[in-house]
């Protein structure tokens, strides 16, 4: 046999049950488990964080308003003028929100014992690309119609009027049946393989450096802790961008509800 | 057996197949009672308060600099009057000298036509006074040269001249020629 494979021999890897958390307590029937708990803990803190930045806005603004103001301006300036122009600062009122909590949840991954982000969970991001999804409808019939709706989204203007054969059956099941999936799956998909990635070489050091320590396993143990380390600095950055592409999809979808974009 | 959550016992165990895409329906409960929460108070309450709060923030940048400009102009304004009223002054200091210079003028001709005349009328008076100390000099004289004449005439010539009216002719006409011989000698 050579010589990974003798290494690794005893090694198990983190696999898909590495998502699936045994229930903590229960309330009736509810089962609840961490990523429920985490998920409240990312409301109390979001609400927190705001509240104490906002609750009492100055025109000279003192401490944590600055840190908040920065926060606000960020996602209008970033996620909301970029689509939604002039309408931004009315749909602040949920991208704020939205940017947060997908973001504190994500974070979750690489908060000491918490380590584990909400948004690997599917439930989570899908709830709330189907919110988007139905704001996205509910906007979009109350400023085109519901076939004003149909037609803007399906029917690109100035095309051969063959293409449109191919054209409306492509942009029908893109628009409205596979972006909300996309705009969850996205977010789940990409804090799962981070936190399996984080996991896989936290087990590697573990495993090589604590439970079964060999001096040909010594170097690859460490590898495992230098790249855990490598790898968590990584996922700080993907949180961020996942949950900023989140919401700029967000405000995306709501802008192609209040008018045609074609 | 790995990781020290699963030694914890948090993990369930030996789940078979999990399919991740598959959502737990109370976790979607949770996630979106989370999520309308944080709306609430943030989408409700907080934006609105910071977008307020950032509003007035730009009202009062821009009122300040309003009012900084109105103060502004307002200075710029008052220095104008203030100079239209110094050059009105300086026009009025000007047409006063002006016209106090033209008034002494004409004060100096006064007066010195009044000196003039004056002291015509005094040359006048004293020219008249002289012809009549002349006239009553010469009156005067008439008389004595023409009796201090006859006089002496009557001495030289011995002769008596004692008709009154051709002595008077006589000395008359000696006189008016002296006279003309004077006037036509001058």
């Amino acid at each position: 046999m050579s010589a990974p494979h003798v290494l690794a021999k005893d090694f198990e890897a983190p696999g898909l049950w590495l998502f699936q958390w045994k229930p903590l307590f229960h309330i009736g029937p509810v089962a609840v488990a961490k990523p429920m708990v985490l998920s409240l803990l990312v409301m109390v803190i979001v609400v927190a964080f705001f509240w104490a930045a906002f609750a009492k806005p100055k025109i000279v603004p003192r401490g944590v308003q600055n840190l908040g103001e920065v926060a606000y301006i960020f996602v209008r300036d970033e996620m909301g003028r970029p689509f939604l122009g002039k309408d931004a600062e009315k749909w602040m009122r949920l991208l704020v929100p939205l940017f947060f909590f997908v973001w504190i949840g994500n974070l979750m991954s690489v908060i000491p014992f918490a380590q584990f982000p909400v948004n690997s969970r599917i439930a989570f991001p899908m709830v709330l690309a189907v919110l988007v999804y139905v704001t996205f409808w509910v906007v979009g019939v109350k400023n085109q119609g519901f076939f004003g709706l149909l037609k803007n989204a399906t029917m690109p203007p100035d095309l051969p009027v063959a293409l449109y054969f191919i054209v409306i059956p492509i942009e029908f099941v893109s628009t409205f049946f596979i972006r909300p999936f996309t705009h969850a799956v996205r977010l789940f998909a990409n804090m799962f393989a981070g936190h399996i990635l984080i996991a896989l070489f936290a087990t590697v050091g573990f495993h090589f450096l604590w439970e079964k320590v060999t001096p040909l396993g010594f170097g690859v143990g460490v590898l495992g802790v230098v790249l855990t380390i490598a790898m968590t600095a990584f996922e700080l950055f993907i949180q961020a961008v996942q949950a900023y592409v989140f919401t700029l999809l967000a405000a995306f979808y709501i802008s192609a509800g209040l008018h045609a974009d074609h | 057996m790995f990781l020290a959550e699963h030694t914890v016992g948090l993990l369930a165990e030996n789940t078979e197949n999990p399919n991740p895409l598959l959502p737990d329906v109370a976790e979607m409960v949770v996630g979106i009672f989370a999520f309308l929460v944080v709306l609430f108070f943030l989408g409700k309450i907080l934006v609105p308060r910071i977008q307020k709060a950032l509003e007035e923030r730009t009202d009062a940048i821009e009122g300040g600099i309003k009012r900084a400009e109105e103060a502004q102009a307002e200075a710029q304004r008052t220095l104008e009057q203030y100079q239209t009223q110094l050059a009105e002054a300086r026009q009025e200091a000007a047409r006063i000298r002006e016209e106090a210079r033209e008034q002494g003028a004409q004060i100096i001709a006064e007066l010195r036509d009044q000196a003039q005349a004056e002291a015509q009328r005094v040359i006048d008076q004293a020219h008249a006074q002289i012809d009549a100390d002349r006239q009553l000099a010469f009156t005067q004289l008439r008389a004595e040269i023409g009796q201090l004449a006859v006089e002496l005439a009557g001495r030289v010539v011995g002769e008596s001249l004692e008709d009154e009216s051709r002595r008077r002719g006589t000395v008359d006409r000696f006189l008016d020629e002296l006279e003309d011989r004077a006037r036509a000698g001058a």
